[in-house]
């Protein structure tokens, strides 16, 4: 089952090798991995997405909270969280017709298009995994598509909670 | 008056002596040069120069084992920081504290495959507790204070620090600024327990009827010997350690039950099996001592008290975690007993020992003598009886490392240093160095083997040249002993690759390096032999023993069994 882990740690040269690192050289998944400087510039956010059962998620929590570097971890799967996911797909639109079918999909997907061509549609769009999985099963009956590319989910509690130094 | 300006280079030195290093265990090189300019122009500090950078790391080693100390090691870039990986990891695997300072190439040359550039943090990275990369000199003082922190507190471990030329420069002086005090705000080791798990431990452990202490190295480490004897005392408990625990209780004492584990003694595997409470204090469940983890002592409720929450419940599940300092804990949990209701029932403990005391009057240790070829077991009684128990003992890897834990019962923490986690070969001799440079006055032996010697015999030269007159007691059975073992019993003594065709005449070989070596074959020579080389107290001496060649080390656990699945000799199970 998937887990999604929040990270918190220094922002220094090296940081995120030792967690990448870590997950290789323990065996652990990564299904996605998202980083990027908080507002703070001096910490780093990591949103890791992975799978294990409760004893391997256990494990991968403390070696990750083992690193120097690391601040907090936690794990938001089993508390009330938000989850998003960017995806661009690339799709062939060379026929009115497939043009038209990617539109009507692409706006039940809440999509939007953000560059075209003459041959081509490329599409954004956010939302869960399952969303993003789904559209991309529906448009493959419509489009050829051409190219995706897929940021790996973010993720933050609801409500009070809140990963801080 | 100015203020006293500093270079990068001396810097680090001035680092290194604020921090109250007294050695240094290195070889210099192009990137380093500038340090060894700095180390030339002062006396505080002796830099030992090794023959190996390996073995400035396993000089360090045993250094910090045998003391508390932060075992330092100062490398050049490229192959002398690539040298270093071994030893880094044997200290990782085993939690020494060591400072390793490697040279780098220039800052604007990193990244363009320089000469002598190897992304030594990137090798590294696995095996250490933590990395700095030196981006300005002024910088220097308190990242070397830092891997000093960090090497030495919670779980201890091995830190490298990068240090690119252009930051050493001699040219470019800077003020020095050593901070007064530590402080990461990511770093934060938990060092007491928290109350209601002690308050679970206590009334878990009073309410044993057949509880046993499994203490690894984390006790010697925290420096809990006496209060372990204490809490062994209060509890009339068995204590069994693991190969890095050996010296955390005496071997002598009453309770103590020996090594448990792979070549543990019977009792101690059986005591661990029958167990009702198993109080784990530093040690982690490692699979050379629970064999098969899902037929691991099943009815035992597991107490498990590590420093380091991630070898909690890693291997096997603990019922009841303590995150703490051995040494913390067991203060804690001695008090929490005396506000516990509920006391021990003595009659229960009696009847446990009673049961104890038949599996050790199985006497698994006892081996067959002859008055033809030593046996490997005899020459380790034969230093004990010679040292009175008293010398520091370093091994290397193998055979002769299982038989100096079985038959060498050390008295105290710190007396036995081996590679224990990485089970690193050619770790023995510059360990002992390291332990010879931190106790002058103490007898310190190196036992090894045929085979391990040879990978770091380079460092006889060394000793030569700072007088270290080191014990090297070598059991030579002309094979890869542990390998042969195994051969013999999995592969059915098909000898792939573990036979030394070619050795070289040891004692010859330790006398071309200007010391002395002693051969002896001869059983009823054996004490003889060994009392030369004690008596030779300025001299380094390497014995060669020829023992027994087909001996095996037992007991030892059948492979994929539960704890106590054990043969106690060719072909006899337990």
């Amino acid at each position: 089952m998937q887990k999604i882990l929040s990270i918190l740690l220094e922002n220094e040269a090296g940081s995120l090798s030792r967690i990448i690192g870590l997950f290789s050289q323990r065996a652990f998944n990564i299904e996605s991995l998202t980083v990027a400087a908080t507002e703070d510039k001096s910490l780093s956010r990591i949103t890791i997405a992975t799978t294990g059962d409760h004893r391997v998620v256990e494990q991968i929590i403390k070696q990750v909270n083992k690193l120097v570097d690391v601040l907090k971890i936690t794990e938001l799967t089993d508390i009330s969280h938000i989850e998003r996911e960017l995806m661009f797909v690339k799709l062939n639109a060379k026929t009115p017709d497939a043009r038209e079918e990617i539109v009507r999909t692409m706006e039940i997907f809440r999509g939007q298009i953000v560059d075209s061509t003459n041959q081509l549609y490329t599409v954004q769009l956010t939302g869960k995994k399952e969303k993003l999985n789904a559209f991309i099963r529906s448009i493959k009956r419509q489009s050829d598509i051409i190219e995706i590319v897929r940021s790996g989910c973010v993720a933050i509690a609801r409500g009070e909670r809140a990963l801080v130094p | 008056m100015a203020q006293e300006l500093f270079s990068g280079a001396e810097m680090v030195v001035k680092a290194l002596k604020d921090l109250h290093v007294k050695y240094i265990f290195g070889y210099p090189g192009g990137s380093v040069l500038d340090i060894y300019d700095a180390l030339f122009q002062q006396n505080d500090i002796e830099h030992i120069l090794v023959r190996h950078e390996q073995a400035a790391t396993h000089m360090a080693d045993g250094y910090s084992r045998s003391t508390d100390k932060v075992g330092v090691v100062l490398v050049t870039s490229g192959p002398g920081a690539t040298n270093c990986v071994t030893g880094i990891a044997t200290a990782y695997m085993d939690s020494i504290p060591m400072v390793v300072l490697s040279g780098q190439v220039a800052t604007h040359l990193i990244g363009d495959d320089a000469f002598q550039e190897t992304d030594i943090l990137g090798c590294s990275r696995p095996i250490v507790k933590h990395s700095y990369s030196c981006r300005s000199a002024t910088d220097i003082p308190s990242m070397i204070a830092k891997a000093f922190h960090l090497a030495q507190s919670g779980r201890p471990g091995p830190v490298v620090v990068d240090l690119p030329k252009d930051k050493l420069n001699p040219d470019e002086k800077y003020p020095y600024h050593m901070p007064s005090e530590i402080k990461l705000r990511s770093y934060n080791p938990t060092i007491k327990g928290h109350s209601r798990q002690i308050k679970k431990a206590a009334h878990a452990i009073l309410s044993a009827r057949r509880p046993v202490l499994y203490v690894g190295g984390g006790a010697i480490i925290a420096g809990a010997s006496e209060l372990l004897g204490q809490l062994a005392e209060k509890l009339n408990a068995p204590v069994t350690t693991t190969l890095m625990g050996i010296g955390a209780i005496s071997g002598s004492d009453d309770r103590c039950l020996g090594m448990l584990g792979m070549h543990g003694t019977l009792e101690a595997n059986k005591t661990m099996a029958h167990a009702d409470v198993i109080v784990a204090l530093g040690a982690r469940f490692d699979d050379r001592v629970t064999n098969n983890t899902s037929k691991f002592c099943p009815g035992a409720t597991i107490i498990h008290v590590d420093i380091d929450p991630s070898s909690i419940s890693k291997n096997i599940h603990a019922d009841i975690p303590v995150v703490g300092s051995v040494e913390v804990v067991t203060q804690q949990l001695l008090e929490a007993f005396e506000k516990e209701e509920s006391s021990l029932d003595a009659e229960a403990i009696a009847g446990w020992w009673k049961q104890i005391n038949q599996w050790r009057a199985q006497a698994c240790l006892n081996y067959q003598k002859n008055d033809k070829v030593i046996k490997p077991q005899q020459v380790i009684e034969s230093v004990y009886q010679e040292t009175k128990g008293e010398a520091f003992v370093t091994t290397d890897v193998g055979q002769h490392q299982m038989f100096a834990a079985m038959y060498y019962k050390f008295k105290r923490a710190r007396q036995w240093i081996n590679s224990g986690g990485l089970g690193t070969m050619g770790f023995g001799l510059p360990a002992a160095m390291g332990v010879r440079l931190a106790h002058p006055d103490s007898d310190v032996v190196c036992v090894t083997g045929d085979g391990s010697i040879q990978m770091n015999i380079q460092e006889l030269s060394t000793c030569l040249q700072y007088n270290l007159p080191i014990k090297i007691i070598l059991l030579n059975n002309g094979n890869l002993g542990m390998v042969k073992q195994w051969q013999d019993i999995i592969y059915e003594g098909r000898y792939a690759s573990s036979y030394m065709e070619s050795l070289p005449d040891f004692a010859k070989l330790a006398e071309a390096y200007g010391h002395v070596g002693i051969n002896v074959s001869d059983p009823t020579k054996l004490d003889d032999a060994v009392a030369e080389a004690f008596a030779l107290k300025d001299r380094l001496v390497l014995l060669n023993v020829q023992v027994e060649e087909h001996e095996h080390v037992y007991p030892m656990q059948i492979r994929a069994g539960a704890i106590d699945d054990m043969w106690l000799s060719k072909g006899v199970k337990a």
